[in-house]
Formats: C-alpha cells, sequence, structure tokens
C-alpha cells in the first residue's frame, strides 16, 4: 500500500482536485505526519492544507486513521501513552508542535467537539461560561454574561434555555447538550473548531440544526468535521478528504468528491463496494 | 457496469434491472424506427398501427424507470459512479421515449397519406435518412450497453451527415411540390416524417451527451457540429410564364 508508485498516485489526485481553491488561505498546514502507537503506524505521511473559514470533512472506513488525525491538530494524542506523532502540523505557520507551545493555549485556538455530548455536570451557564473565565477572556460579570449569550445564540440554543441558565446542562435533551458543547467551544472563540462525529448519537431532527448550525459557522471559523454518514459529508462540507489505512487518498471539493473521485478506492468506498 | 460490486447486494440488482429496462426500451425504439419507415414506403397498415401499439409498452417504461430511479435516490442516496447511472438512465428513457413518439407520428402519417398516388421515388430519400438514423441509434444503445465512450463520440460527431441529409431532403421535396401541387399533400408529410427522423438522430447524440458524463463524471459542453440548415433553405419558383 505504501510503495512509491502509489504515493505517486495519491499526489496526482491530490493536485489534480485541488486546482479549484488555490487561492484559497490555508488555516492549517500539515506535512508529513506519521503517527505510531507503539509499534503500530496509524498515519502514513499525511499532508493537507485545511483552508480557512470553510468546512473539511474527514471520511473513510473505521481504523482509516481520521480521527487519529483529527486529534493532532489539537494535540489530543499527547493524552495517549505511546503515541507518536512526527512530522509538522502549523496552524497559522506556527508549528503546533513546538516544544515551546502552550497546549492549553492551542487547545483554546482549537475547540473540539465530540462524538457524545459532554457537557459538565453544572449548570448551563457554567458550562458556557467556564472557557472564558480560565482564558481571562471577561472582564467581570457583565462581560461574561454577554459572552454566554452571544455564544448561546450562536449555537442555536439561546431561545431554547434563555430561562433556565441555571439548570444542569445534563438535563437538556441529546441534540441540546451537543449545541451547549459548541457553544461552549465557541465561548473562547477559537479560530479552528473540530467534531468528531458530532451528530452519530443524534436523531435527524437535532442533525439538521447541527448542520445548520456548522453551515452558519463557517463565516467565523474553520471547521474539521469526521463523519461516518457521507450523505452528511456532502452536506455540510466544502472539501472533502477521504483516509484509507492511514493514508489521505484523496482530497478535493466535495461536490467533486462525491460525483466523480479521482481515485478508484474513493470510489469504492463512497458508493459502499467496501468490504 | 462498475466492474465490482456492492456490499448490499440488491443494489445491484436494482442498478441492472433499470439498465435492463433500458435495452428493452432500446430495443423496442430500434423496431419502432424501422418499422414506420417500412410501413411507410409499403403504406402497410397494419404495420403502422403496430408500431403506434407498442409505443404504450415504452411510456410504461419509462415510467418504470422514473420511479424506480427515484426510489433509488430516495433509498441509497447513490454517490458518484451509481449516481451518475441513475441519473444517466432516466435521461435515457427520456430520450427513448422521445424516438418512440417519434416514429408513431410517422406511422400515424401511413394513415394520412393513404390514397395519395405520388411516386415511390418520394420516399426513396426518407428511407435512406432512416437508414442512417437507425444506424446511430443502433450504435449509441451499443455504446451504452458497453459504456463505450468512443463510439459514442463517434455517434455524437457523425449527426452532421443526418443533418445534411435532411436539409438536402428538404429541398428536395420542396421542388416537388413545385413540379405538381397534387404532390404537396404527400410531401408534406414526407417531410414532416423525415424531421422526425432526423430528431431520432438528435437523441442519439443527446444519449451520447448522456454517456459521455456517465463515464467521465464530465458533461460534455462542446458545441455539436450542425448542418440542418433546412430553417434557412430557400427554393426559387423557377416558373417564369406565370
Amino acid at each position: 500500500m505504501n510503495d512509491a508508485s502509489m504515493s505517486a498516485e495519491m499526489t496526482a489526485n491530490l493536485s489534480k482536485s485541488l486546482d479549484f481553491d488555490q487561492a484559497a488561505k490555508p488555516k492549517v498546514v500539515a506535512k508529513d505526519v506519521n503517527v505510531f502507537y507503539g509499534e503500530k503506524q496509524a498515519l502514513f505521511d499525511v499532508s493537507i492544507d485545511i483552508v480557512e473559514k470553510s468546512v473539511t470533512a474527514f471520511i473513510g472506513p473505521s481504523g482509516c486513521g481520521k480521527s487519529t488525525f483529527l486529534r493532532c491538530i489539537n494535540r489530543m494524542n499527547d493524552t495517549i501513552e505511546g503515541c507518536v506523532v512526527k512530522g509538522g502540523i502549523s496552524l497559522d505557520g506556527d508549528d503546533i508542535y513546538a516544544p515551546s507551545l502552550d497546549v492549553v493555549e492551542l487547545r483554546a485556538r482549537v475547540g473540539m467537539v465530540f462524538q457524545k455530548p459532554n457537557p459538565f455536570p453544572k449548570s448551563i451557564y457554567e458550562n458556557v461560561s467556564y472557557g472564558p473565565r480560565i482564558h481571562g477572556l471577561a472582564r467581570g460579570k457583565t462581560e461574561l454574561d454577554e459572552i454566554v449569550e452571544s455564544s448561546l445564540k450562536r449555537a442555536g440554543l439561546w431561545e431554547e434555555v434563555k430561562d433556565r441558565l441555571n439548570e444542569p446542562g445534563t438535563g437538556l435533551s441529546g441534540g441540546q447538550q451537543q449545541r451547549l458543547c459548541i457553544a461552549r467551544a465557541i465561548a473562547v472563540s477559537p479560530e479552528v473548531i473540530l467534531m468528531d462525529e458530532p451528530c452519530s448519537a443524534l436523531d435527524p431532527i437535532a442533525t439538521a440544526r447541527i448542520e445548520e448550525l456548522i453551515d452558519e459557522l463557517r463565516a467565523n471559523f474553520t471547521i474539521i468535521i469526521v463523519t461516518h454518514s457521507m450523505q452528511q459529508a456532502a452536506r455540510v462540507s466544502q472539501r472533502t478528504a477521504f483516509f484509507h489505512l492511514g493514508i489521505l487518498v484523496e482530497l478535493g471539493a466535495t461536490e467533486q468528491i462525491f460525483t466523480n473521485p479521482s481515485d478508484k478506492r474513493t470510489q469504492d468506498y463512497i458508493t459502499g463496494r467496501f468490504g | 457496469m462498475a466492474t465490482n460490486e456492492h456490499i448490499v447486494t440488491s443494489f445491484d440488482d436494482e442498478l441492472n434491472g433499470l439498465a435492463q429496462k433500458i435495452a428493452e426500451m432500446g430495443g423496442i425504439a430500434e423496431q419502432q424506427v424501422g418499422e414506420s419507415v417500412a410501413a411507410l414506403s409499403r403504406r402497410d397498415e397494419a404495420l403502422a398501427q403496430r408500431v403506434i401499439s407498442s409505443d404504450k409498452r415504452m411510456d410504461q417504461l419509462q415510467r418504470e424507470i422514473e420511479d424506480d430511479a427515484t426510489h433509488m435516490i430516495a433509498r441509497r442516496q447513490p454517490m458518484a459512479q451509481d449516481l451518475r447511472e441513475i441519473v444517466a438512465a432516466i435521461h435515457i428513457a427520456n430520450d427513448l421515449e422521445r424516438v418512440g413518439d417519434l416514429a408513431k407520428n410517422t406511422a400515424k402519417r401511413v394513415f394520412a397519406i393513404e390514397g395519395n398516388f405520388a411516386a415511390q421515388r418520394l420516399v426513396g430519400g426518407v428511407e435512406h435518412i432512416s437508414e442512417m438514423s437507425l444506424a446511430q441509434l443502433k450504435h449509441i444503445l451499443d455504446a451504452y450497453t458497453s459504456r463505450d465512450l468512443d463510439s459514442a463520440l463517434a455517434v455524437w460527431k457523425r449527426d452532421d451527415e443526418i443533418d445534411a441529409m435532411y436539409t438536402s431532403l428538404f429541398r428536395e421535396l420542396l421542388t416537388y411540390m413545385m413540379e405538381d401541387p397534387r404532390n404537396i399533400t404527400f410531401c408534406t408529410h414526407l417531410l414532416f416524417c423525415a424531421k422526425n427522423i432526423e430528431r431520432i438522430g438528435d437523441h442519439a447524440t443527446n444519449i451520447a451527451e448522456t454517456i459521455h458524463y456517465l463515464v467521465t463524471g464530465i458533461p460534455l459542453t462542446d458545441e455539436r457540429p450542425k448542418k440542418d440548415e433546412s430553417s434557412v433553405t430557400t427554393v426559387e419558383y423557377s416558373d417564369a410564364d406565370d
């Protein structure tokens, strides 16, 4: 899988599909990223530019490395025993693996929303205000209130919770909890939001709300979403990257990937021909 | 057809079913076109009636293909090649249904020209153009079955021959009408038949464009060479005695 001809072919596919947005500004740039879990190599030479203020979807079968790669971008893999990341990832040109980098600050710039909604066991208000408070983003209660309100509004949750901000976040429905987690993520004004299958535990209506929200958020944030739903990737993203066996197989405009992919592996996966 | 199969085999069955229905429509269309012109040149009303009746099956098949395709889109959410297969099937069924309608229209004129004793030589040109259209139709159906882009493009390019033939037939029939006004009814019907047949060629090129999209994923946007000049053609009335 990893021989020279395949990587040459891969490069050809990448450059071909990317003609469409050469002018777009890259927010996150990964170069030759290799990830190991102990002996096992999970990612092979992944190089990708993530365009700012757009949605990039990562798709691929389970174990293809898409979540692993997502977690490299805010260094969540640091917490995994035996995980080694090689190669370079930069955010606006700053090497995020530089020894001098403050990981806490990085995670304020690169927020994350997980598969299962995971509000803190605190009030709705505290869920959203916690981040801005510890990062010192608000001077006083009034400003904090404003951040909480605007974050909840941008997450499309304000109308539903404004009269019960002191109730526990865990008392909300699944879809509301996920929007609360998004409000919590955007409260610290991140630049990039990583979403790891954010709708897989939600019903179709809650899913539609989150998708609508993603579409609104991309005006101000760079969003990367990992999803197992091809339809979701097709609906919400502008660019799609297909991973397979730890390799970034193809990256292109979402429309092109889903109607006319360049690589046979992409075609086989998205049309349901993979074993 | 894609070489390897889907994990969900019933999806393959559905795609194959769609292609089979297109093949059936193609077979009927070829038969209709051939028989409609045979009926015209022999004034064979029984044969003409058969062409007219077989159009019901065409309409039914087209509806079935549309229904099947809609259900597949709703249930399978097809992507990439699969999506193009289904979209192509809808387009091609539509074109073939129109081919059937045009053949049916030709067949109906067999009844209208009954009792007209114009010379058989007038029909010769229509027979000739229909041979060309029928060959185009046959080639394009083969190209669809084998997903053969090159032969689809060959059909696409060759349509200008039919157009040129139609333009010259147009002149010829106008000339006959001027020669003897008793030819007018018959020649007008023949002209419509020729136009029907020329349109069948156009549908073959539509199918060629669909095959291009189906195989490559890219729409064929080039302007096709056109030689149908009948819309700007005039024939001077040369009888100076009048």
